[in-house]
């Protein structure tokens, strides 16, 4: 008996069909599979190779020899490389700070934005999406000397000479929060959006004053998209390239700069990859955090 | 609805704004600017755009951005849906493990991403040379691929650090969709392939939809990976405009920025909508 | 005798080691309203969708027979049956009428005859076809969406139809007037209905037999007025209707009637209790509408009688619910009628002593509950 519908090849589909309803684990794979796959192949293995290549030796023209050495990571205690890294990290943390400081109350004014939430919310998600690199050189065109600032500012007589901006920690440090602000606006907003306004009217009744009701439920309510954003943040800023390339040049370099001038310019593979995997390192170290801390909060919010 | 902001809040959130926005609204504009040197305003002119026509180089790296945003897209949104459509649907083992490679794409910074699949192209295509000479010494042909860096390894790269927000899109609207609704198309008779055409399908359509003007999106703008990956003769828009930023000329650079703002805010909008989007009526 | 429609023999589901059905046995005849009724959780759903295939038993977990043949490898859409789900599961993107024609499509009817019967399934459930058959599930009203669902159903002319739940999310009088009409469609299509329901009124108005289910087993079967009136265990006395329970030991016989010793040394006598060893500790049920409170002088003969104190007069519109505490502990209701409170107001004012009396016939000594 066949109840099934007017396609042919009925008989194979429909033994397939029945054997793998029993296999629940079989159909999930066989749709899963290919992008499994791909991930495995071109994702998690290249890694896998990155690490392997950290621990060889530097080959002469490029790639490597064999051999392990752990001299790679060691050379990260070099001064020159200790400061790149600190540097990474300085501007990684003072990202994500200002990020948070300039994100939140955006974020807290579209959770409160009644009809125009929409709208406001499309003006953040449209940088986030948009090209990063057009945003650098948005960044460019304002800061050169040549720039819209510095036109403006002699053309009004404020300064006699183009005031250097590009090529400074504040132009880094700019771009970087002008690229992932985004970031950090979108989970706030959303941890912000399912708070129940009743809770503060709660709190109002209660007695607690504007300030009170902020510190004492709006903000430890939104806590998990506080933490999310600055994951969110941390993240990309930690390996960034493109901002220190071409708003900081050679005195702002950061590990991501370390890491592709080893593969183009130095023609040091195993040093890169050691760079590379250290920045991962402190991203695993990140999210690991960032998992912990939302598993032990989970339960109770409060 | 909720009580009044205060005032200093909203000019914040304002001041906010104005800085995320006002630098590429300047951008947009000075694409239109008469001068080419000067950063005031010396009447409009669209001859920056003209221009652009005339440079092969960037029209060719336009071509190579869209034929690698298309295939990047098709491979990616297939591979995810299926992807999101087993984690939604099924019960299988080996979750956790899945889950995790998952996040892998979306925490690693472009530039490791880049870095590992250089290495791994390279070593991959070594090997196959190698693997190739010894099949030729044998009398056979040469049977494995060798990745040469260009539009194929590119593809590659975009596909794997696209697929994870394909799921993410996808996935999050499958598990807004009532179940019943494929169990009552088989109680009416249709099998699962059917049940998928003509119920889950037309109901996922907008977010595979959505996911796609992403991964497009994604691929059509990223600078990092590419560059690592790329090979002679292959170029994408953003790398062609980043050796123009480098080289710090011309208005051009605003104009062709300019067509890549609006391309992306149109596929965003669009997007944004479709994720939005309620399931269909019909009409 | 027919083969029965719908057999389960002896079926199982485990879930990742949940055991959501317990080897249970049933069977269905042609044309009945069978319902499967129990809290949530009880394994009643996981039943229904054994029964319509999205679940398989368990590797050796018995047998589901439809129609005299095994079908525990047989998937939904083989099996022949038609369902209404309860969400209604209307496909959100196609027209009321392309939603009712979506089945006969599967089968390959021609396309005319599909045109007629939509329309005939629409005005069947009383739904006007030309004014509701164009318009998206999502301008429907609930009761609407109600009908559709079943005429998608019903457009099939299937055997047996399995409903989960359907009228829970209507509002009650909606609700009573499906129940009506859900009821006459069984009678007058002939088509075997299984029905899943937490709502025990729902199952005692419309059904033939009810499968009473509790802890993925099934703790009774029968019909109606059987499940009501002899109800086998605590969990069913306590489900199906509202129930008094006193506790005792097992104390043999007198007649057909079972004798229960209560902890003061008393006597009372109840139907059932049978193979229980003597001394075994034992629960006896009793309607509160077969309690009656007579003066201590007053006891009824062939009655049995506790002392009790009234504590309590509950007002509950055409019922007066009188709670009393029995003089050797627990308490009791008893269920009036309402004979007019200005007429003829209760005699029962808090404090006065009484007696509970009840007939042994309407006494149950329950079996007990399995774990």
């Amino acid at each position: 008996m066949s109840g099934g519908g007017g396609s042919g090849g009925g008989g194979l589909r429909l033994a397939w069909l029945r054997w793998s309803a029993r296999r629940p684990g079989v159909r999930a794979w066989s749709l899963m599979a290919p992008g499994t796959g791909w991930l495995l192949v071109f994702f998690l293995i290249p890694l896998g190779f990155m690490l392997a290549y950290s621990f060889m030796k530097k080959g002469v023209y490029g790639g490597v020899e064999p051999g392990f050495t752990l001299e790679h990571y060691l050379r990260f205690f070099d001064p020159l490389y200790l400061t790149i890294l600190l540097r990474t990290v300085v501007y990684a943390l003072g990202c994500t700070f200002f990020s948070l400081v300039m994100g939140y109350p955006v974020a807290y004014v579209i959770s409160r934005s009644g009809a125009w939430k929409n709208l406001l919310m499309f003006l953040v998600i449209l940088p986030f999406w948009t090209s990063f690199l057009v945003r650098t050189f948005a960044m460019i065109f304002l800061m050169r000397d040549t720039g819209l600032i510095n036109t403006a500012l002699i053309a009004m007589h404020l300064v006699q000479e183009p005031i250097e901006m590009l090529n400074t920690p504040f132009a880094v440090m700019t771009g970087l929060v002008y690229g992932f602000l985004p970031f950090m606006i979108l989970p706030i907003y959303s941890s912000l959006e399912k708070l129940d306004p009743s809770l503060l009217e709660a709190a109002e009744v209660l007695g607690a004053r504007p300030f009170a009701r902020f510190t004492k439920v709006v903000l430890p309510l939104s806590m998990p998209g506080v933490v999310a954003g600055s994951l969110l943040v941390f993240i990309p800023a930690l390996g960034s390239f493109l901002t220190s390339d071409l708003l900081g040049g050679a005195k702002e370099m950061m590990v991501g700069n370390l890491v592709q001038n080893q593969f183009i310019a130095a023609r040091n593979w195993p040093f890169g990859s050691a760079a590379s995997f250290v920045v991962m390192g402190v991203v695993l170290l990140a999210v690991f955090g960032f998992l912990k801390s939302r598993d032990d909060s989970a339960p109770g919010g409060l | 609805m909720a009580g009044k902001l205060p005032k200093w809040l909203i000019a914040t959130a304002a001041a906010v704004y104005f800085f995320l926005h006002a630098p590429l609204m300047v951008l947009v504009l000075f694409s239109f600017n008469n001068s080419k040197f000067s950063a005031g305003w010396e009447g409009f002119t669209v001859q920056w755009y003209q221009r652009l026509l005339e440079r092969r180089d960037i029209l060719d790296s336009l071509w190579v951005s869209v034929e690698v945003g298309v295939v990047s897209t098709i491979v990616s949104t297939l591979l995810g849906t299926l992807l999101a459509l087993g984690l939604a649907r099924h019960r299988f083992s080996g979750r956790t493990f899945l889950e995790s490679l998952l996040y892998v794409p979306i925490v690693t910074p472009e530039i490791v991403c880049g870095i590992s699949l250089l290495i791994f192209f390279t070593a991959a295509s070594k090997w196959a040379g190698s693997g190739n000479e010894l099949l030729a010494s044998a009398g056979l042909p040469a049977l494995l691929p060798v990745l040469a860096p260009g539009l194929l390894t590119i593809i590659i790269a975009h596909v794997a650090f696209n697929i994870s927000f394909v799921v993410v899109v996808v996935r999050s609207r499958l598990e807004g969709m009532d179940r019943n609704l494929e169990e009552a198309a088989m109680i009416l008779g249709a099998d699962e392939f059917t049940a998928f055409w003509k119920v889950t399908v037309p109901q996922l359509w907008p977010g595979i939809l959505s996911g796609a003007l992403l991964a497009f999106t994604m691929s059509f703008d990223d600078f990092v990976i590419t560059s690592l990956v790329t090979g002679p003769g292959s170029s994408t828009l953003p790398i062609v405009v980043y050796t123009m930023v480098r080289k710090n000329v011309e208005p051009s650079i605003n104009a062709i920025s300019t067509i890549i703002l609006v391309v992306t805010a149109v596929l965003i909008y669009a997007s944004d909508r479709l994720s939005q989007d309620k399931p269909l009526t019909p009409t | 005798m027919a083969a029965p429609v719908v057999e389960f023999r002896n079926v199982s589901k485990t879930f990742a080691g949940h055991k959501a059905v317990r080897g249970i046995s049933f069977h269905i005849d042609k044309g009945e309203f069978f319902s499967i009724l129990g809290p949530s959780g009880c394994g009643k759903t996981t039943t229904l969708r054994l029964l319509a295939g999205f679940e398989e038993p368990d590797e050796d977990g018995g047998e589901v027979r439809i129609l005299d043949e095994v079908v525990n490898h047989r998937r939904p859409y083989e099996r022949k049956l038609a369902m209404v789900f309860q969400n209604y599961a209307l496909f959100p993107h196609l027209t009321v009428e392309k939603n009712v024609a979506f089945g006969l499509e599967q089968r390959g009817t021609p396309k005319g005859e599909i045109v007629t019967r939509v329309r005939n399934a629409l005005e069947n459930v009383r739904l006007d076809p030309v004014k509701f058959g164009g318009r998206p599930p999502a301008a429907l009203s609930g009761g609407q969406r109600q009908r559709v669902a079943l005429a998608r159903a019903l457009v099939l002319e299937p055997s047996i139809l399995l409903l989960d739940e359907p009228l829970g999310a209507l509002d009650l009088k909606l609700r009573k007037e499906m129940q009506l009409e859900l009821k006459s469609l069984n009678r007058r299509l002939g088509i075997t209905f299984v029905y899943v329901t937490h709502d025990q009124e729902e199952a005692l108005t419309m059904s033939d037999r009810i499968a009473v289910m509790d802890n993925a087993l099934i703790a009774q079967l029968g019909a109606p007025a059987e499940i009501y009136e002899h109800p086998r265990t605590a969990f069913v006395a306590r489900f199906i209707g509202e129930s008094n329970f006193l506790e005792g030991a097992y104390a043999g016989r007198e007649g057909t009637w079972a004798l229960v010793r209560r902890a003061d040394g008393s006597l009372v006598r109840g139907r059932g209790g049978d193979g229980r060893a003597e001394g075994a500790a034992v629960k006896i049920a009793v309607r509160p509408e077969r309690v009656e409170l007579v003066q201590p002088d007053a006891v009824p003969e062939g009655f049995d009688a506790l002392p009790a104190t009234v504590r309590q007069v509950v007002y509950r519109g055409e019922m007066l619910h009188v709670r009393v505490t029995l003089r050797e502990g627990g308490e009791m209701v008893a269920a009036m009628r309402n004979e007019g409170q200005i007429r003829n107001p209760v005699r029962w004012q808090e404090g006065v002593a009484c007696m509970a009396v009840f007939a042994p016939d309407d006494a149950r000594v329950l079996e007990e509950d399995p774990a």
